[in-house]
């Protein structure tokens, strides 16, 4: 046999070669130097691969899971400024979040619309006014509810940097919860922006994601040292003041404007 | 399919929520480090679950236990991994020192001792190994994991891809070779007198 080819050791390895190809490599591993050498490497490389650390989740991480996957499923209670709009949203339980999410899309990230000509401005058909009303009753509703967010985000945050300041461990639990339950919220916020075209403001909440992430993964109770890498973690980020710069843009846009474009 | 995942199948197809609960519950962890290993990281791997287990609730009436709720699972988590893949740029590593070339700042065989602390050559593997992830091609990513760490066999992973043998086959090879590439400063390749290089702390064979 000629030295084996690496898509050979490599299918080998697997156990993804024919029968007859690895009882004849298996041979001329046996035999040649070389060949065994160059298996021996590619084993080495990929046990390397192995031990990839994957982060800990722990064993209520099932229940953490229901608990943000279950509202979607059984869907929230019907509310007045959507439940007129979406008939559907009846039947639709595990479709709750896409559907909350295709609102959120289509009314609270306002969309580049093309410049009408001059010439056409006073042929252009306005809203029905009862679809304008509905329209500025759900664009306020998600305006306060993505403000409320940044707000309980920012606070969160805030409050966690204040913590601490003595030699002693600091308990951060409640923190921590609080941050857990952020977590989804700002999920659905962000994949909305994404959606959207909103890659600014997705980033944003991409940022500071993943700073609640790591606070909500945190162990209850921070040494000293611990606390100061969280704290020095947040600063480097910059997400306090990114988060009110964004909080302060969404807070103008809850103010009902007659004449923004609506989705 | 596992009997208690069958029954609760059963239980959560005639609408029994208690039973999707349990289901959840008990893939969950294991769904997140396929995700994450797919993804590379925890935000978008807890995205993937919750969007996995989000469609398989919508289409758990449709599934017929041909396979195990696991591979089935699972095959759905690969699929919403990949979508999002394919829609992300790739490279968002920072690149690996060359082509296959020494690593900045790290000398695997460091002299006089011969022998770089354990902890920091574990890290620098697991950095190596991340960014080499990263930049493989969502295809060749998502048929190695399977395959690696999965353990899938080949026509599986094809099947969950959409790819014939050979390009299965082809997409796992040149994931290694990357890995290889990647690696080859710190765990080795062929020494100076043909011999593999060996770990901190073992004896050269």
């Amino acid at each position: 046999m000629n030295h084996a080819t690496e898509e050979l050791l490599v299918l080998h390895h697997y156990g993804d070669a024919d029968a007859g190809e690895s009882g004849a490599l298996e041979q001329h591993l046996h035999d040649c130097d070389s060949c065994r050498a160059r298996f021996k490497e590619l084993r080495r490389a990929l046990d390397a691969v192995s031990a990839l650390e994957v982060p800990e989740r722990g064993e209520g991480y099932g229940a953490e899971v229901w608990a943000r996957l279950q509202p979607a499923l059984s869907g929230p209670k019907p509310r007045r400024w959507w439940s007129f709009s979406v008939p559907s949203l009846a039947f639709a339980g595990g479709l709750a979040v896409l559907l909350v999410t295709a609102f959120v899309a289509g009314q609270y990230w306002p969309r580049q619309q093309p410049p009408v000509p001059a010439g056409q401005q006073a042929t252009a058909v306005p809203a029905a006014p009862d679809t304008a009303a509905t329209e500025r009753v759900r664009e306020r509703v998600l305006y306060l509810a993505v403000g409320d967010h940044l707000e309980r985000s920012n606070v969160a945050l805030v409050e966690l940097m204040n913590a601490g300041g003595g030699a002693q461990p600091v308990d951060i639990s409640s923190e921590r919860e609080r941050a857990r339950d952020l977590v989804s919220e700002n999920r659905l916020y962000r994949q909305t922006a994404a959606d959207a075209g909103e890659a600014g403001v997705a980033a944003v909440l991409d940022e500071l994601e993943r700073v609640l992430m790591e606070i909500a993964n945190s162990p209850s109770q921070l040494t000293v040292q611990d606390l100061q890498r969280v704290h020095d973690h947040i600063e480097s980020q910059g997400i306090i003041f990114k988060v009110r710069v964004l909080g302060d843009t969404v807070r103008q846009r809850e103010v009902p404007r007659t004449d923004r474009v609506i989705g | 399919m596992d009997a208690t995942d069958a029954q609760d199948v059963t239980l959560a197809q005639a609408g029994d929520e208690a039973a999707f609960r349990r289901l959840v519950e008990r893939h969950s962890r294991g769904l997140f480090q396929l995700a994450f290993r797919l993804t590379g990281n925890e935000p978008d791997a807890e995205d993937i679950v919750q969007d996995a287990f989000l469609k398989v609730y919508r289409e758990l009436k449709r599934f017929e236990a041909r396979s195990s709720f696991r591979t089935w699972l699972h095959r759905i988590t690969v699929n919403c991994a990949y979508d999002l893949l394919r829609k992300r740029p790739r490279f968002e590593a920072e690149p690996i020192g060359g082509d296959g070339g020494e690593a900045a700042g790290f000398e695997p065989e460091a002299a006089p001792s011969g022998q770089p602390d354990r902890a920091a050559y574990g890290a620098e593997v697991q950095d190596r190994v991340r960014q080499a992830m990263a930049q493989l091609t969502p295809t060749e990513r998502a048929a190695f994991v399977l395959r690696h760490f999965e353990g899938r066999p080949l026509d599986e992973i094809g099947s969950a891809l959409g790819l014939q043998l050979s390009a299965t086959k082809h997409s796992i090879f040149r994931a290694v070779q990357k890995m290889r590439r990647a690696l080859r400063p710190v765990v080795g390749g062929l020494g100076q007198f043909g011999v593999p290089a060996a770990y901190p702390g073992e004896e050269r064979p």
